[in-house]
């Protein structure tokens, strides 16, 4: 247990653990600051100015970046914060397109939240010189997809690929207000290193990343990712009987809320009319349906032919470890032979 | 033995006027007459008075000839040289009372000046070690080394010296933030990424006396216990860095410079990262992110550079000039330094005096002269007899200094007070025929193209108050402008994260504070009481003063004047695109096309006009 810090926050006192943000302090202990680019699982770069904050005895500065510090006094609200703050927004609706109603984020956006709790003047951005927002939608990849007009350059994506990821496909690019989110050579997503992992789109703020033709799901259920041995928990999300999204359980024990591209985007195959849903015996040259009981009785008989080395193996990586082992356990201490081999990935 | 010594000065500004071709012209003329054993040529760093480049100074007798041509050079040799008649042409005349000045230290332009940061520049060849040596150079490190690190730290703080690079912060106090961080391994770093548009006194030491940046460097060093420094200089300077190189160079075989300095057992190694041209990179978190190889983007401070700076470790970052002022320190002693400026501010300050003045150029002043001293003395008044209107001072990101403040003392402190700042030394002097909305506008022009783009005000609110000053300046604006470019200016000084968001809206905060009348005129009227901005002028001609040449009709580019061959001419408003050749293309005695700012119409009234057209008259 770290030493733990007192400050007051807004007249309350907290108390938060040595080398936490005053930002996280303040959440952690429910009392809101509005923030933008900081998320609790990347490292605060203090870009967005939204969690400004005045300490006694300092300039006011950005709370995520500010460690907790004992006998902190900390106001997240004056007459000077909340009209920075409010400038700050507006310049950033402005440059920003609103069509809620057909966003896919519509109602989780952050922009949407800190606009609700901010407040801002609908005169002073009618004033203001609103650009053309032209970017043309990147849609070349088949799983997400990109509107630079609804880009906030939080930078939460940057920072994700690059930590999360280890991939560091993109970063900002240009300056001044030509600024924005690239990948090397600020060529189509497709044509880059991305692994399509959606961690950034997971993590983007607003409607910037989205997934392609997301569906909103009835209701969601908490299970383990079919496809592979490491076994992520994930929400899948059903709507008319059929599955439709399939998101990170953010703390799982397993991916650490992490997901690949398979378990986030892989899953539609579950919706296949051509899948498989029972077992298949070959009988005179035809695959025809059979019953579980039917299909292992054969296994059993079958095997019972062949001892050592006539016999071998072939594991599945969507086999779960523990299901693995005990395949391994069965062909060595069973069947009596060394020959078991994986079939690596899928 | 040499008779004579000729300085002929080679920094920037004059081997573009062809200090180069003036030095060949004197070899060569020199041998003609047999004289090259007789007249030694040095080619010198940067004087300061650019404006009159190329310089050509004689000496022992210190006569100081300006704008030398190279076709000029045959005739200084034979007349002066051999025969010794002055060639008057050549010598400077005062721009005020008209008076020929022969030699330098006479000329209002050097007599009040101070020169200690520049006070090799233009005396010394900076190419040659000796000559910097000779003059006191390398015994400020010398009494360094003898010293503990905390007491050349004191030395500095006792000094007053303060960051020369803008915002004035205490050097000896940044030494001993950064003497008291943990660690083994710590940087100096000499911030020479002079970016400011027209700021070229960094560049003109680097130049002029290198060997003044490395000692400074070097006494850091000692200071903090580092034994590597980078110098981050502009690729844009390739003169300073050659001439870096060659005092890296030199030092290094004299022993100065590697290990074991001057046999103390101090070790040091400086090495040269040369940026690539963001104007951001001066901020100092981004020069370290930029040596580092990484995208040159400011960082949130604390913590600052002192205590995690290059790759992390403990870092000393100082400017040019401030470095150029240490060895000073450290040889004659903090007292001495600090009998020079004010309480708060003491020493000395280069600006690059531009603009409207008569004397343009390089200037170091003590702390505390007067703006009226520095524009009407060293500069010489203002061109053509026009009014003084306001002096922009600190660059872009400074703010603009009205007439009534003439009399203000310039130090770190006064300047904030006035909505300005020191900045890295920028002092434009703008005189009537200047609108100070389009000047606010211009430097925003800079400002917004170079924003790092990643925090929001800066980002947006610098592009967005552009737009506005941009749509003032073509008759766009409206009343609500005023109020709201003020609101933006405030968010945007208060909420970024770095130097350059936060000083972006000077020009605009205080063009508003002290011409405010200037951006209602534009606003309210539609008039530019400067006539400077286009769209808001109206070209007449005067029908009496018309003699009827049809010049300015073959001038105009969109055929919008119309008249018989001595009849009074006529211009169609309507078809009028204000680019003023009618007005350039009147003879000058005849001065019939007059330039007015009467306001433009609204469109209601517009539609009134009795032609049944959309003209203005």
């Amino acid at each position: 247990m770290s030493e733990l810090i007192t400050l007051t926050i807004d007249g309350v006192e907290i108390k938060a653990e040595k080398g936490t943000s005053i930002l996280r302090a303040a959440l952690e202990n429910g009392i809101y600051i509005p923030h933008l680019c900081d998320h609790q699982d990347l490292t605060s770069v203090g870009i967005c100015r939204v969690c400004l904050v005045e300490i006694e005895g300092r300039r006011p500065t950005v709370s995520c970046m500010t460690p907790v510090e004992e006998g902190m006094v900390v106001t997240t609200s004056s007459e000077e914060l909340d009209m920075t703050r409010k400038v700050n927004m507006e310049l950033l609706i402005l440059h920003h397109d609103y069509d809620c109603q057909n966003c896919a984020k519509n109602s989780y956006c952050k922009l949407q939240e800190l606009t609700r709790y901010v407040g801002i003047d609908e005169e002073r951005i009618s004033a203001m010189r609103a650009p053309a927002l032209d970017f043309p939608i990147d849609d070349s990849n088949p799983y997400y997809q990109r509107d630079m007009n609804k880009c906030v350059l939080c930078g939460i994506c940057v920072r994700t690929c690059e930590e999360i990821q280890g991939d560091e496909c993109i970063d900002f690019a240009f300056r001044g207000i030509e600024t924005r989110i690239s990948v090397l050579g600020d060529k189509p997503i497709i044509d880059s290193t991305c692994v399509t992992c959606g961690e950034c789109v997971s993590r983007c703020p607003v409607g910037a990343l989205v997934p392609q033709k997301a569906i909103e799901p009835t209701y969601e259920v908490e299970t383990v990712c079919p496809f592979c041995g490491c076994g992520c928990n994930i929400l899948v999300g059903a709507r008319g009987g059929k599955l439709v999204s399939s998101t990170a359980v953010e703390d799982s024990p397993v991916s650490g809320g992490s997901l690949c591209v398979k378990g986030r985007y892989g899953l539609s195959f579950v919706n296949s009319p051509e899948r498989l849903t029972t077992p298949l015996i070959r009988r005179d040259g035809e695959l025809v349906e059979a019953s579980w009981e039917e299909a292992i009785s054969l296994i059993s008989e079958k095997l019972g032919q062949y001892k050592g080395d006539q016999f071998a193996t072939i594991a599945s990586a969507k086999c779960t470890v523990e299901d693995n082992y005990v395949l391994q356990k069965f062909t060595r201490a069973v069947m009596g032979t060394n020959n078991i081999d994986h079939c690596a990935r899928l | 033995m040499y008779e004579r010594h000729i300085l002929i000065c080679a920094g920037t500004g004059c081997i573009s006027s062809g200090a180069d071709k003036v030095q060949e012209a004197l070899i060569k003329s020199l041998q003609e007459h047999n004289l090259q054993d007789k007249v030694r040529i040095i080619m010198s760093g940067c004087h300061g008075f650019c404006e009159k480049g190329p310089l050509f100074i004689v000496f022992p007798e210190d006569v100081f000839y300006c704008g030398v041509q190279a076709e000029d050079v045959p005739e200084l040799v034979e007349e002066y040289l051999i025969k010794g008649n002055m060639v008057e042409r050549l010598l400077y005349k005062d721009p005020v009372s008209e008076e020929i000045v022969i030699n330098h230290d006479k000329i209002m332009f050097y007599s009040k000046q101070q020169r200690l940061a520049l006070r090799n520049c233009g005396v010394i060849d900076p190419e040659n070690i000796d000559e910097y040596i000779i003059r006191g150079g390398y015994l400020g490190l010398k009494n360094a080394l003898k010293m503990e690190p905390s007491e050349v730290v004191e030395e500095i703080k006792s000094s007053g010296l303060r960051g020369r690079g803008g915002a004035g912060f205490p050097t000896g106090m940044k030494w001993q933030f950064c003497l008291s961080s943990e660690g083994a391994k710590k940087y100096v770093v000499c911030n020479a990424d002079e970016g400011d548009p027209g700021a070229f006194m960094d560049r003109s030491l680097l130049e002029g006396d290198p060997h003044a940046v490395l000692e400074g460097m070097m006494i850091t060093g000692q200071a903090i216990n580092a034994d590597e420094g980078y110098i981050y200089v502009r690729s844009e300077y390739p003169l300073a860095i050659q001439r870096l190189r060659t005092a890296i160079r030199q030092a290094e075989e004299y022993g100065m410079l590697g290990e074991n300095i001057l046999g103390f057992g101090f070790n040091f190694k400086v090495k040269i990262k040369e940026g690539a041209g963001a104007f951001v990179c001066g901020e100092e978190t981004a020069l370290l992110a930029s040596i580092e190889g990484r995208r040159g983007v400011p960082r949130h401070r604390p913590p600052f550079p002192a205590v995690e700076g290059l790759w992390n470790k403990p870092t000393v970052i100082n400017n040019v000039e401030t470095l150029a002022n240490v060895p000073l320190i450290l040889r004659r002693g903090a007292e001495q330094f600090a009998s020079v400026g004010t309480e708060g501010s003491k020493g000395t300050k280069v600006f690059a005096l531009t603009g409207k003045v008569n004397n343009t150029g390089l200037v170091e002043v003590p702390m505390g002269i007067t703006i009226r001293e520095v524009v009407f003395d060293i500069g010489g008044g203002i061109r053509f007899g026009k009014k003084f209107k306001a002096a922009q001072i600190g660059g872009p990101s400074g703010g603009c200094i009205p007439e009534e403040h003439l009399d203000l003392p310039i130090d770190f402190d006064s300047l904030t007070a006035a909505g300005a700042m020191m900045g890295s030394g920028g002092l434009v002097v703008v005189d009537e025929d200047t609108c100070m909305v389009d000047l606010a506008r211009y430097f925003l022009s800079f400002t917004k193209k170079e924003s790092c783009g990643q925090c929001i005000p800066c980002r947006i609110g610098t592009n967005q108050m552009y737009d506005i000053l941009e749509d003032i300046t073509e008759g766009r604006g409206k009343p609500e402008d005023v109020a709201l470019l003020e609101e933006l200016a405030t968010a945007v000084k208060k909420g970024s994260m770095c130097g350059l968001g936060q000083t972006a809206p000077n020009p605009v905060l205080t063009t508003l504070r002290y011409f405010r009348d200037e951006y209602e005129a534009h606003v309210n009227e539609k008039r530019c009481p400067a006539l400077v901005c286009k769209p808001l002028l109206q070209y007449y001609i005067d029908a009496e003063k018309c003699i009827g040449c049809q010049r300015c009709i073959k001038a105009c580019p969109v055929d919008a004047i119309t008249g018989e061959k001595k009849q009074p001419h006529e211009i169609d408003q309507e078809l009028c695109t204000q680019c003023s050749a009618c007005f350039d293309a009147c003879p000058k005695k005849v001065s019939a096309v007059v330039v007015v700012s009467e306001g433009l119409k609204t469109e209601e009234e517009v539609e009134v006009c009795e032609e049944g057209c959309k003209c203005q008259s």
